[in-house]
């Protein structure tokens, strides 16, 4: 993987959402060692508002969270920032949600508990995408 | 137990009851009041019309009767007016006229004689030898020698047999009659041969109540009301049909009666009212008898009625017990489902928070190179095993909510392998004793099916957990497989267990029907199963051999055909 790594220049910007603080923590903490650039939130308000200050590459957006509908966030992502690309987070059950989340433009979904390899190449899938499109 | 079962015992029976009551009560109340207004009504009726029969008789006899008498005055008149009092004198010529009278108007007279003032007979005609008989002290000559003309009591008179006699005055210069003597029996049959019913007869009397007809001999008439009518202070009376009752040696009478002779007799007609009214008695009794059969018939209906319904009742309810129970079961399985679901979310979290502490503690093992951390082999299958249980919590979880989503009846397209392997996956549990071995057999490319996946998932669950059951004491293989039949998907369902018995084999479908001990079956299983089936157009089937084994078919429509239909 570091071999990767030095095929860019610059770091990918990540921002993790997800209200399991625990997990946000240690999943933070080994995507950096992976070599992305890690924001944390919370929950939907805290994203939002990092999303304004801050330029993302690529998000991992917990669907189901306290304040806000991940759906909702995702929509208001899509508006605000549109070239950021958006992987969802879904509970096993509930991949019928995911599914409405790809038709507002979210780019893949992982169900959780996911692998963490699985997560990383989906992450570098997205922002292999996001290089080509933008 | 025992109370509940007793006091429904209780309660069954005041509904037994009280619906007899309302079945018996709804029905005789308005039949009593049919009968016995009709009763009342057609007695009043049917009584009025046989008095009036009566009256009309009576007063029909009494005219003849009147016409009678006047008649027989009416011929000796027309002796006297046509006769001088010397033609009549003579014997002969009196002959000659009862000869002619007795053949041109009637036999009813039996001899003509005249008699002087002083009520000597100085002519006579008939049969018996009365010429010169003296009248003077006779009742009817005292009696006639006073009107114009007269008719006399019945009397039996110097011959000894009763007999009454009509005479007509003469005033012509002297004084004299004409009289000619009734033949009683002539008369009498008048009178006799009124016969109304078994009992009804006639008989006319006098003033002093004397027979002037012979009466019927076994019913001994009653006078007083015919006296009483007969009294000059009830001449108001009206003179003809007039109706009194009297009571008789315990009889009800009817009497009617009318004047006759310008009131010195009275023609009586008199019957018992038993006899007068049979035909409405013999209507009374066969209307209280069809009114007491049509109660015990009601009663019987009533009784029986209920009892059965009871019957249906009771049924009815026990069935509703146990789906309540059912109800129950399914709505304590759904929260079991729910919370299940619920534990699996939660549960989700920290084992992916433990698996990436795991995984992180990897990192820093390969970050910190080869040799650099003492038993790094250890901690590396500590981290292994720390991942892989992860994964098999995961696992667990995903079963469980896979088991919870299962709730949704609605049809969608999926493939009969799939649901199949999930239902032997989740019936996989059962069987870890290892006694059972399922074998799957899944024929590819099978059209896709249209059912709720939760109701296909249901038959195949409960049809694997009956095999399981029929086969695990023993052991065996449970085969399950997937083919294509015509326009149908079949999976059957085959053990090699002890079969079905032939006895149990017609009701294996049966709602409520089990060979499961008490707690353990509900009997709705196989019944669940087949409704389903039936809903779907499809079918569910079953073959079996005594100690060779049992095969369920399930016969899917395959999609295509559904969606034809539906459009």
């Amino acid at each position: 993987m570091s071999s990767d790594l030095l095929n860019y220049s610059n770091k990918v910007n990540l921002l993790l959402v997800d209200d399991e603080q625990a997990y946000v923590n240690i999943l933070s903490r080994r995507l950096e060692r992976k070599g992305f650039q890690v924001k944390i939130a919370n929950n939907g308000t805290q994203a939002i508002q990092l999303a304004r200050i801050e330029d993302f590459d690529v998000a991992v957006l917990d669907l189901k969270m306290d304040d806000m509908d991940g759906i909702e966030v995702l929509k208001i992502f899509k508006k605000m920032v549109p070239d950021m690309i958006v992987i969802m987070l879904t509970g096993h059950g509930s991949e019928q949600a995911a599914r409405d989340g790809m038709k507002f433009g979210a780019f893949d979904y992982l169900t959780k508990p996911c692998d963490f390899e699985d997560l990383v190449a989906k992450i570098w899938e997205a922002y292999e995408d996001k290089k080509t499109r933008f | 137990m025992t109370t509940t079962e007793k006091t429904s015992e209780s309660y069954y029976r005041s509904l037994t009851r009280n619906i007899i009551f309302v079945i018996v009560g709804v029905s005789v109340v308005p039949l009593i009041l049919i009968t016995f207004t009709i009763r009342y009504f057609s007695q009043t009726s049917y009584q009025d019309k046989v008095i009036e029969h009566l009256q009309v008789l009576n007063k029909k006899h009494k005219q003849n009767i009147d016409s009678f008498l006047k008649e027989r005055l009416a011929d000796i008149a027309i002796l006297k007016d046509s006769y001088s009092f010397d033609q009549l004198a003579n014997d002969d010529f009196l002959k000659d006229k009862l000869r002619s009278l007795q053949m041109n108007s009637s036999d009813a007279l039996v001899d003509l004689g005249v008699v002087d003032e002083h009520g000597k007979q100085i002519a006579y005609a008939g049969p018996y030898d009365l010429r010169g008989a003296n009248y003077a002290e006779a009742p009817w000559f005292k009696a006639a020698i006073q009107k114009p003309y007269c008719i006399s009591d019945v009397f039996p008179g110097l011959r000894g047999i009763p007999h009454f006699i009509v005479s007509v005055r003469s005033e012509n210069g002297s004084t004299w009659l004409l009289r000619a003597t009734v033949d009683f029996d002539k008369f009498n049959s008048l009178v006799e041969n009124i016969r109304i019913g078994e009992t009804g007869f006639a008989f006319i009397l006098n003033r002093k109540g004397e027979f002037q007809t012979k009466p019927r001999t076994d019913v001994p008439p009653q006078k007083d009301p015919y006296l009483s009518f007969l009294t000059p202070g009830t001449k108001d009376l009206e003179q003809e049909g007039v109706v009194s009752n009297s009571k008789i040696e315990g009889r009800d009478i009817i009497h009617v009666m009318s004047r006759l002779k310008d009131g010195d007799w009275v023609l009586a007609f008199q019957q018992t009212e038993s006899d007068a009214y049979k035909a409405l008695y013999t209507v009374r009794t066969i209307t209280v008898l069809i009114f007491f059969l049509g109660v015990i018939g009601i009663a019987v209906v009533a009784v029986l009625l209920s009892k059965r319904l009871v019957k249906r009742i009771r049924q009815a309810d026990q069935e509703k017990e146990m789906m309540d129970e059912k109800v129950i079961e399914a709505g304590k399985l759904a929260s079991v489902g729910e919370l299940a679901a619920g534990i699996a979310h939660e549960i989700n979290n920290p084992v992916a928070v433990m698996v990436e502490e795991a995984g992180w503690m990897q990192d820093l093992i390969t970050d910190a190179g080869p040799g650099s951390i003492p038993m790094v082999d250890e901690f590396e299958r500590s981290l292994t095993q720390i991942k892989a249980q992860g994964a098999r919590c995961k696992q667990i979880t995903h079963k469980l909510l896979s088991f919870a989503r299962k709730t949704d009846p609605v049809p969608k397209r999926v493939n009969i392998n799939d649901i199949l392997s999930e239902a032997i996956s989740l019936c996989e549990q059962r069987v870890h004793s290892g006694s059972v071995k399922i074998q799957g057999q899944f024929a590819e490319g099978l059209p896709p099916i249209r059912v709720s996946p939760s109701e296909a998932q249901q038959i195949f669950i409960n049809l694997i957990n009956n095999a399981i059951d029929a086969i695990e004491p023993k052991g065996g293989i449970l085969k399950i497989s997937t083919r294509k039949e015509g326009d149908f998907i079949v999976a059957d369902v085959a053990d090699n267990g002890p079969g079905i018995p032939s006895y149990v084999l017609p009701r294996v479908f049966d709602p409520f029907f089990t060979t499961k001990p008490v707690g353990k079956g509900t009997g709705l299983g196989l019944s669940i199963c087949y409704g389903i089936m039936k809903k779907l157009g499809g079918d569910i089937t079953v073959n079996t051999a005594e100690g060779l084994g049992t095969t369920f078919h399930v016969k899917f429509p395959a999609s295509k055909l559904i969606d034809k239909k539906a459009s």
